[in-house]
């Protein structure tokens, strides 16, 4: 029973467990991010916002979470 | 008589564009904008960090509704770099505008010309406007007009020097010939820089290190501001022949 829900995914280079089967949306939620304020590629590719719910993570996946910083 | 700015088609009040980095805090970063008056600024793209939750975000402090946000590709050092970060920024928001830096070198943060112009090349055909950093060379700054950047930026001095523009006759003659806008971008210091960037004829200033590492930011801010609106100023009002002697200001005539 132990960890069988469990998948590990890459979260911005570093590992990260998440409850397997959650979308995009779900792991935002969790990590109390407002999906309007950040850009999230998944393995190399980048994902629309109108597609986070759809986008159910794996174990492995590599997922990108960016925001805007101050820069010149 | 009003003297909009006009880049890609979309109008600005402001030539003067602000660079977000190096602020002590957000709120200096937000006066400092507010004071230079600039309609746009640049924002680069990094990861969230994960651990800290509810952090505040840069989005909360200066309201990307009420400013243009620029996402630049500060750190980008090959186009690869450079186009998968302004793919981000424009999902992100459905940011369009974007300025393209690809560095070349670590020590001078000089531009890989090379690839900027791939970099141009392949943003303008995915529909981009591409505002773009580049050396003082009026045959490149040529090469990207023609395969379609909005804005040529070509670069004062290095990055966060603040040694001022070193070759006006380059950044006069890349302007001279130029159909876009060109914007002085990187090297300004004090705002007499600035203003000779504007006297020189450019259509813009764009600079963060000479604000954010004043000891007043706030000051430093409005004073650029001014230093922008009045070498624009001067340049329109073209100014008098230089002489090599004295001309009298008051009337020799009737002289008493």
């Amino acid at each position: 029973m132990n960890n069988l829900n469990v998948a590990k995914i890459q979260l911005n280079g570093k590992p990260y467990e998440i409850n397997d089967g959650i979308n995009l949306n779900e792991l935002l939620n969790k990590l109390k991010i407002h999906k309007n304020k950040v850009a999230i590629e998944v393995n190399g590719e980048i994902v629309e916002k109108n597609k986070y719910i759809n986008l159910i993570l794996n174990k492995n996946d590599k997922v990108e979470i960016v925001k805007f910083i101050g820069g010149g | 008589m009003k003297d909009v700015f006009t880049i890609a088609n979309k109008n600005f009040n402001s030539r003067l564009i602000v660079g977000t980095g190096k602020y002590k805090s957000f709120e200096e970063t937000a006066n400092a904008v507010k004071a230079s008056g600039a309609d746009i600024v640049t924002v680069a793209v990094r990861r969230v960090n994960i651990l800290e939750k509810n952090q505040p975000l840069l989005m909360d402090y200066l309201d990307p509704k009420s400013i243009t946000y620029l996402p630049n590709t500060a750190g980008c050092y090959s186009s690869e770099e450079a186009l998968r970060t302004l793919r981000l920024a424009r999902e992100m928001g459905g940011w369009r505008m974007v300025k393209l830096e690809v560095l070349g070198d670590k020590k001078t943060l000089y531009p890989n010309m090379i690839e900027t112009i791939k970099s141009t090349e392949i943003l303008v055909k995915e529909g981009f406007d591409v505002m773009v950093y580049c050396t003082d060379d009026p045959i490149l700054t040529k090469k990207l007009e023609d395969v379609g950047a909005c804005a040529i930026m070509p670069l004062g001095a290095p990055i966060g020097s603040g040694i001022g523009i070193q070759n006006k006759i380059n950044i006069a003659l890349i302007k001279e010939q130029s159909l876009v806008p060109v914007i002085v971008d990187a090297g300004v210091g004090t705002a007499s820089d600035a203003t000779i960037a504007m006297e020189l004829g450019c259509d813009g200033v764009l600079l963060n290190t000479a604000i954010a590492e004043a000891k007043n930011p706030v000051l430093m801010a409005e004073a650029m501001k001014h230093a922008v609106i009045a070498g624009r100023k001067a340049f329109k009002a073209e100014r008098m022949k230089k002489r090599q002697y004295a001309s009298a200001s008051s009337p020799q005539r009737n002289l008493i």
